[in-house]
């Protein structure tokens, strides 16, 4: 509470009741004119990755013409996955103030155990994942428990988590080796597509629903007088979200192989929905549940939480439970991706990438902010590079240079934000 | 005089060998302002954090309307309907009015949280308790004012039909329009008929709302006297010596046997 000096303004009082609460009847104009002054007040939102976004598909465009070919925008999406899908797990760290640096690991440790169950003991390849997922929620387990019981750091929990859980594959597999990774589901997430009328009736259903929806919404708050979007703001999310997912989904339903006469590739790979699917639950989670909101709660102040009778200690270890499990999952897209997994996986870029991606997306090192939806748009912006500096055959000293400076960009416009807010109040 | 909403009869507390509180009694009236004064490290805190449950006591009895009552901990007395607004503030800076009053204790319907009743419900409260200066009950916390954010921390307690509430030095980080804002909140809240305990330090605001003053003096009951009855110096005669003229302890405690 840095703000509330005597200094202050009081508004001058209403002559009643919520006579000046006119955020009820906004028009679009209010909203661009609140929009606007959030944004001067530090609260930035997903803005710094769509116009990143914007700013590396022009240059990657204009270096090189095949960066923008649907073959190349299917690979991307493919690339993506696993890493919006850690960066959704991270945001639930990020959001109650803390850090795991072991995710990355604990998706290598998991996709490892996935082999294994596939490869020598015959599981399907549901029991196999299952069994992946439940690795990670163990692993997020003892790391939240560690850091809520025993209140260490979790800088330094997930470190030594980060070194011990590389040892897992390293044992099980065996330096040097690496298992393969080529069940038909699991390997087909990345490498198959969903069919081209499944992939436009699920978009229309996505856009469909939306709609409905957000009109509901805007019509059981409305005939209540209660605090609600203009009826203009809620039709441009909707025709902003069919453009996007429609376009997608067009651009993607075309036969993108670079010989189109000789085999068709087409549709939206699996991995999409897999991410969209993952990106509404969690959203629903953040959004409409107790759950949710009290993870706001502890990431804003834990003191408050403490006495608002919310279970801090449980909140805490749920975030960690969540991100390693959201890890194995990733882990197991990244496996995907590359047919194995080696002693290696995971324990590279994967990490500070899915920490990078939630960055950038808007959520706050510093507790307290963040969506699920910003892991995916982030989570682009980092993806983007790597594959838009690989078309360029640069040397690979460049995409590390590279996303080390954008990592540091959003975390420097993280902590700008943070200190104008604080100032503005927003 | 009206039955005690909530009284502490003969409460002693000790930390190791620190006798805090003595033989302590404390009451509260419906539709009343009880004042606790004293000087720091009179026992203003242990008292409030025995009433709030975090402390258990020594001795004493908790009585509430009229009937002995144990409390085990801050949520026994949540659900007799004691609320504590502290000095610090328990709000989340990150959310917003609506989410700050429901915080631990949401409106779920069948698809979740039920935002349409808890933004209904808190307008109603505020409208209640005539709260005009907030802009909109959907505003982050972040962007009050010191005197917004208390009166959000008093509509939270008010919030879920509390008869007793206490509020720890509610005007102390305050400009003069806050606190005038704070004081009138606190005198709307008695006239409702709540039991209201305001702890403060600022002799001007407890003469001006409190109908009962409890000075507190190292840890025993100076006084506990209707406000229309003492002066200015009086309290503060009380508070720092324990005694004003026919008023207070006998003798001086720190002589006196214990």
């Amino acid at each position: 509470m840095t703000t509330d000096t005597d200094t202050a303004s009081v508004p001058s009082p209403a002559p009643s009741g919520f006579d000046n609460d006119n955020r009820q009847a906004a028009t679009i104009g209010d909203s661009a004119r609140d929009y606007v002054n959030r944004l001067r007040g530090g609260d930035m939102g997903s803005l710094p990755a769509i116009l990143g976004l914007v700013f590396l598909f022009v240059v990657f465009a204009s270096l090189n013409d095949r960066f923008l070919t649907t073959y190349n925008m299917a690979n991307l999406v493919i690339q993506a996955g696993s890493i919006i899908v850690l960066a959704m797990g991270i945001v639930f760290v990020l959001l109650i103030g803390e850090i795991d640096l072991s995710a990355g690991v604990a998706g290598g440790a998991s996709a490892t155990i996935i082999a294994l169950m596939l490869i020598d003991y015959d599981w399907t390849w549901w029991a196999a994942t299952l069994a992946g997922v439940a690795v990670g929620a163990v692993i997020g387990l003892a790391i939240g428990s560690l850091v809520a019981f025993l209140g260490i750091p979790s800088f330094v929990v997930t470190l030594a988590f980060f070194l011990a859980l590389q040892a897992v594959p390293l044992k099980l597999i065996g330096s040097g080796g690496s298992l393969r990774f080529n069940d038909e589901v699991l390997r087909g997430l990345s490498i198959k597509n969903v069919p081209v009328t499944a992939g436009w009736i699920a978009a229309i259903l996505i856009v469909v629903g939306f709609a409905a929806l957000s009109l509901w919404r805007y019509r059981s708050l409305s005939a209540k007088g209660l605090v609600h979007k203009p009826l203009g703001l809620v039709v441009i999310q909707i025709a902003v979200l069919a453009v996007i997912v429609l376009g997608i989904t067009a651009l993607l339903s075309a036969n993108r192989a670079p010989n189109p006469d000789l085999f068709t590739i087409a549709g939206i790979p699996w991995v999409a929905p897999v991410v969209i699917a993952l990106l509404l639950f969690w959203t629903y989670i953040l959004t409409k549940t107790r759950f949710g909101r009290h993870l706001y709660a502890v990431g804003g102040n834990a003191e408050a939480a403490r006495r608002a009778g919310i279970n801090v200690r449980r909140v805490r270890i749920m975030a960690f439970v969540i991100c390693s499990s959201m890890a194995a999952i990733s882990g197991l897209l990244a496996a995907s991706y590359t047919g194995k997994v080696s002693p290696g996986s995971g324990g590279g870029n994967e990490l500070l990438y899915a920490v990078g991606a939630a960055v950038i997306g808007g959520t706050s090192l510093f507790g307290g902010r963040g969506r699920a939806l910003d892991a995916v748009v982030g989570g682009l912006v980092i993806a983007t590079i790597p594959n838009g500096l690989g078309l360029l055959n640069q040397a690979s000293y460049i995409n590390f240079l590279v996303t080390g400076g954008v990592l540091l960009l959003a975390a420097s416009v993280d902590a700008i934000s943070r200190r104008r807010r604080s100032s503005a109040g927003v | 005089m009206p039955e005690p909403l909530l009284e502490l009869r003969g409460v002693n507390k000790s930390f190791g060998v620190v006798h805090v509180l003595h033989d302590v009694d404390f009451a509260v009236y419906p539709g009343q302002v009880t004042a606790l004064v004293g000087d720091n490290g009179a026992g203003k805190s242990t008292l409030v954090k025995i009433i709030a449950g975090i402390y258990g006591r020594d001795t004493g009895d908790y009585i509430f309307e009229g009937k002995k009552v144990e409390v085990h901990g801050p949520r026994d007395v949540a659900a007799l309907g004691i609320e504590i607004v502290y000095q610090d503030l328990a709000l989340c800076d990150n959310l917003d009015i609506v989410e700050n009053m429901f915080l631990g204790r949401e409106e779920t319907s069948r698809f979740g949280l039920d935002e349409v009743t808890m933004e209904t419900r808190a307008r109603e409260t505020l409208a209640s308790l005539s709260v005009r200066t907030v802009k909109s009950v959907r505003q982050s916390v972040a962007s009050l004012s010191g005197g917004q954010r208390q009166t959000v921390a008093i509509a939270k307690a008010v919030l879920w039909n509390s008869k007793v509430v206490l509020l720890d030095e509610p005007t102390a980080a305050l400009g003069v329009a806050q606190t005038r804002q704070v004081l009138d909140l606190v005198r709307r809240l008695a006239d409702r008929g709540l039991g209201v305990v305001l702890i403060s330090h600022n002799m001007g605001d407890v003469l001006e709302v409190a109908d009962r003053i409890t000075a507190l003096y190292l840890g025993r009951v100076a006084a506990d006297v209707p406000a229309k009855d003492v002066t200015h110096s009086q309290i503060v005669e009380l508070i720092t010596a324990g005694r004003s003229g026919d008023l207070g302890i006998a003798e001086n405690p720190m002589t006196a046997d214990v």
